[in-house]
C-alpha cells in the first residue's frame, strides 16, 4: 500500500504541452478517479504513473520513492486496460500467471495466487479457458485477477468499463469499488463518464485541457463547482447556465427577472442552476416555454428556452408531469443553489 | 447457394471436372511411366495404365545408380539435399525475417523507415538478377558445394519480413504494455506473445517457402557442381541430358515422382493452419 504523489508534472510531446504542472497527492487505500472529455491527457497522465509514458519534468512518487526512471514492471503497480490486453493465445491460469512467473515466484505460491484470486472475482470455473471463449464481463474480471495476483501498491485502471454493455457496466462499477474497499488498495481510475466517476470515486480530479480543474469528493464537485467546466461537467441533465448581471446578492437575467444568489458580486456573471434544482412555482421568476419533454418515468426532463431570450434550460421534475409541449412553466430556485461564476474566467465566485 | 438448378450444377461439376483432369492427367502419365520398363516407354503409343515395374524401378531409382551407365548419386540422397535446403531456406528466411520485422515495428533506431524502405525495395530483385555478383561472392567465401552456399543467399527474405511486419501492426500496443507491466523484456516478448499469436502466420509462411525451396532451380543448379550436393529438381533436368542415350524415362518419372511426394506432405499436414493463416485477422 502506498500513496501517491504527482509534483508539478508535465507533458509535452514536441512543442505541445499537454499537461500543465499536475500536483495531486492520493494518500493509501483512496480511490480517485480522473474524469474529463476525451483529448483531456487523463489517460496520459495514467501512463506516466504506470511508466508507459515518460516524464518530461516534475516527479511521480509512489510510497517514498521517485518512479519517474523505473520500469512499469519495478514500480508495483498493476493495470487495467480498456481492450483487457489479455493474452489471447494464453489459458485465463497462464493470462493471470504470467507476471508472476517471470518474477520467477515458486510454483506452488502462484498457484495460490491465481485460484485465491479467482474465488474473488468468482472466476474459478473458467480458469483452463481461453480469453476468446469469454464474454465481455467475464474477461473484464479476468483482467482484474490479473492485476489482483501481482498484490500491487496500486491499481490503475485505463477506462475499463467502456467496452461493456450499459447494464454490465453499472454492475461491474460496483463489484469494482467494492473490491478496491476490499483489498484497500491505491487506485486511480480514468473514465470520460461522469456517472462512473460520481459512483466510483473517493475523490474526482477533473481534467481539462491539460489542467486540474478541480480535485475533490464527489459531494464537493457537486454542491461548489470551482469552474463552469466542472458544474458543466458533473451532473446529469447538465447545469443551466444562464447570462446575468449580479448585484450584490441579486442577479438580473438577459429575460429582465431577478433572482437571489448565496454569494454576492458585482457586473457580469454567469449563474448556474442545476435542472433539479428548478422548482416550479407560479411566482417564480424564471419562466420557460417548453418547447420538448422527455419522459424518463422516474423523472420528466423539460426542455425550452427561458422567456424572452434565446438561452436553453433544462428542468428535471419528479414523477410523470402534466406540462406539455408548447406550455409555459414558472420556477423558482432557492438562493442556497445558485451558482455565480465569473462570467470572463469562469471561475466561481465565493461569499 | 443463391441458385439451385439441376442443369447450372451439372454443367459447374462438368467443368471442375474437365479442370481437375487436366490438373491430374500430367501427374497420372508421371506415376504410369514411372511403374514401366524402360524399353516400353519409348515405344508408341505410351502407356495409360500402370505396368508392374513400380517396385523394381523404386529400387533402383531410391538407392540404385539411378540412371544405367552414368555416375548419378542415389536419388534418396538428392531427396535428403532438397529436404535440408528447403528446411534451411524456410526456417532461416522466418527467423530472419521475424526479427527484422519486430526491429522495425518495435524499436525506435534511427533511420528505421530508411531500413524498412531498403529490406522492402529488395523485393524488386529477384535471385536471377543478383545471380552474378551472388554466385561471386559464394564462392569467394568457399561456399560452393555446401548447404550454407545453396541457402544462405536464399534467406534474406524482403516478402516475409513485410508480411510479419504487418502482422505485427495489427497487435494492439496494449499487448506490449501489458507485457511491460508484467515484467517481460523485449526478447520475452518476442518469444511468448509475438511468436504464439503469428503462429498461424508462421505456419502459413513455411508451407511457402518450403515449396519455394524446393523448387529452387537455378540457384542450386550453378553452385553445385559435385553430383552429392545436388538437388533432385536439378537432377531431373540433368537425368533428361544424360550423356548419349535415350531417355530413360521411367527413372525419370519415378524420380518426378519422388520429388513431387514432400511439397505434397507438407501442404497436406499444414492445410489447416495455412487457410487459417492467410484468412484469419482476429488477434
Amino acid at each position: 500500500m502506498a500513496n501517491i504523489t504527482l509534483n508539478a508534472l508535465t507533458k509535452t510531446y514536441g512543442p505541445v504541452e499537454v499537461l500543465h504542472h499536475i500536483e495531486a497527492e492520493i494518500t493509501d487505500g483512496e480511490f480517485v478517479v480522473i474524469v474529463g472529455p476525451s483529448g483531456c491527457g487523463k489517460s496520459t497522465l495514467l501512463r506516466m504513473v504506470a511508466g508507459l509514458e515518460s516524464v518530461t519534468s516534475g516527479d511521480v512518487m509512489i510510497g517514498d520513492n521517485r518512479v519517474n526512471d523505473l520500469e512499469p514492471a519495478d514500480r508495483d503497480i498493476a493495470m487495467v486496460f480498456q481492450n483487457y490486453a489479455l493474452y489471447p493465445h494464453m489459458s485465463v491460469r497462464q493470462n493471470m500467471a504470467y507476471g508472476l512467473k517471470i518474477r520467477k515466484l515458486p510454483k506452488s505460491e502462484i498457484d495460490r495466487r491465481v485460484e485465491e484470486a479467482a474465488e474473488i472475482l468468482e472466476i474459478g470455473a473458467f480458469l483452463e479457458r481461453k480469453p476468446r471463449q469469454l464474454s465481455g464481463g467475464q474477461r473484464q474480471r479476468v483482467a482484474m485477477g490479473r492485476a489482483i495476483v501481482r498484490d500491487p501498491q496500486v491499481f490503475l485502471f485505463d477506462e475499463p468499463l467502456s467496452n461493456l454493455d450499459a447494464k454490465l457496466r453499472v454492475q461491474m462499477r460496483l463489484e469494482i469499488r467494492k473490491l478496491q474497499k476490499r483489498l484497500g488498495v491505491t487506485s486511480i481510475f480514468v473514465t470520460h463518464d461522469q456517472v462512473e466517476a460520481m459512483t466510483l470515486g473517493d475523490r474526482l480530479m477533473v481534467l481539462n485541457g491539460g489542467y486540474v480543474e478541480q480535485f475533490g469528493t464527489p459531494i464537493e464537485l457537486y454542491e461548489r463547482p470551482a469552474s463552469i467546466f466542472v458544474a458543466g461537467f458533473i451532473g446529469s441533465p447538465a447545469m443551466n447556465f444562464l447570462a446575468a448581471t449580479a448585484e450584490g446578492k441579486s442577479a438580473t437575467l438577459a429575460s429582465g427577472s431577478v433572482i437571489d444568489t448565496a454569494a454576492s458580486a458585482d457586473g457580469a456573471v454567469t449563474v448556474g442552476i442545476r435542472p433539479e434544482h428548478l422548482v416550479p412555482d407560479d411566482g417564480g421568476p424564471l419562466s420557460m416555454t417548453v418547447d420538448m419533454l422527455e419522459h424518463l418515468g422516474g423523472v420528466t426532463l423539460l426542455h425550452g428556452p427561458l422567456a424572452g431570450t434565446d438561452q436553453q434550460m433544462v428542468a428535471s421534475l419528479e414523477g410523470i408531469s402534466p406540462v406539455e409541449i408548447g406550455d409555459t412553466v414558472r420556477f423558482s430556485a432557492p438562493a442556497g443553489v445558485v451558482h455565480m461564476f465569473d462570467a470572463a474566467t469562469g471561475k466561481r465566485i465565493e461569499g | 447457394m443463391v441458385e439451385n438448378r439441376r442443369l447450372l450444377t451439372i454443367c459447374a461439376h462438368i467443368i471442375l471436372l474437365i479442370g481437375v483432369a487436366m490438373v491430374a492427367f500430367p501427374v497420372w502419365i508421371t506415376f504410369v511411366g514411372a511403374s514401366h520398363e524402360a524399353e516400353r516407354m519409348l515405344q508408341t503409343p505410351i502407356p495409360l495404365w500402370p505396368g508392374d515395374q513400380f517396385w523394381v524401378n523404386f529400387r533402383q531409382t531410391m538407392w540404385g545408380s539411378g540412371l544405367d551407365g552414368t555416375q548419378t548419386a542415389p536419388v534418396y540422397m538428392m531427396l535428403f539435399n532438397s529436404l535440408v535446403m528447403a528446411m534451411m531456406i524456410a526456417v532461416g528466411k522466418i527467423a530472419i525475417s521475424l526479427l527484422s520485422a519486430f526491429a522495425i515495428v518495435y524499436f525506435k533506431f534511427p533511420f528505421r523507415m530508411g531500413f524498412f524502405w531498403m529490406i522492402f525495395i529488395t523485393l524488386m530483385l529477384p535471385v536471377e538478377v543478383r545471380i552474378l555478383p551472388t554466385f561471386e561472392v559464394i564462392a569467394q567465401l568457399g561456399m560452393l558445394n555446401s548447404y550454407w552456399g545453396l541457402t544462405v543467399p536464399l534467406i534474406a527474405s524482403a516478402t516475409a519480413t513485410f508480411m510479419f511486419r504487418q502482422v505485427f501492426l495489427t497487435i494492439p500496443d496494449e499487448m506490449l504494455e501489458s507485457a511491460r507491466i508484467d515484467g517481460a523484456g523485449p526478447m520475452r516478448f518476442f518469444w511468448d506473445i509475438l511468436i504464439p499469436l503469428s503462429r498461424t502466420n508462421i505456419a502459413a509462411l513455411f508451407v511457402i517457402l518450403f515449396i519455394y525451396g524446393w523448387n529452387q532451380y537455378l540457384w542450386p543448379l550453378l553452385i553445385t557442381t559435385d553430383t552429392e550436393m545436388m538437388t533432385v529438381v536439378v537432377s531431373i533436368k540433368q537425368m533428361l541430358e544424360a550423356a548419349e542415350q535415350s531417355p530413360q524415362w521411367n527413372i525419370i518419372m519415378m524420380t518426378a515422382l519422388l520429388a513431387m511426394v514432400p511439397p505434397i506432405f507438407v501442404v497436406v499436414a499444414m492445410q489447416k493452419l495455412f487457410v487459417k493463416g492467410l484468412t484469419e485477422t482476429d488477434k
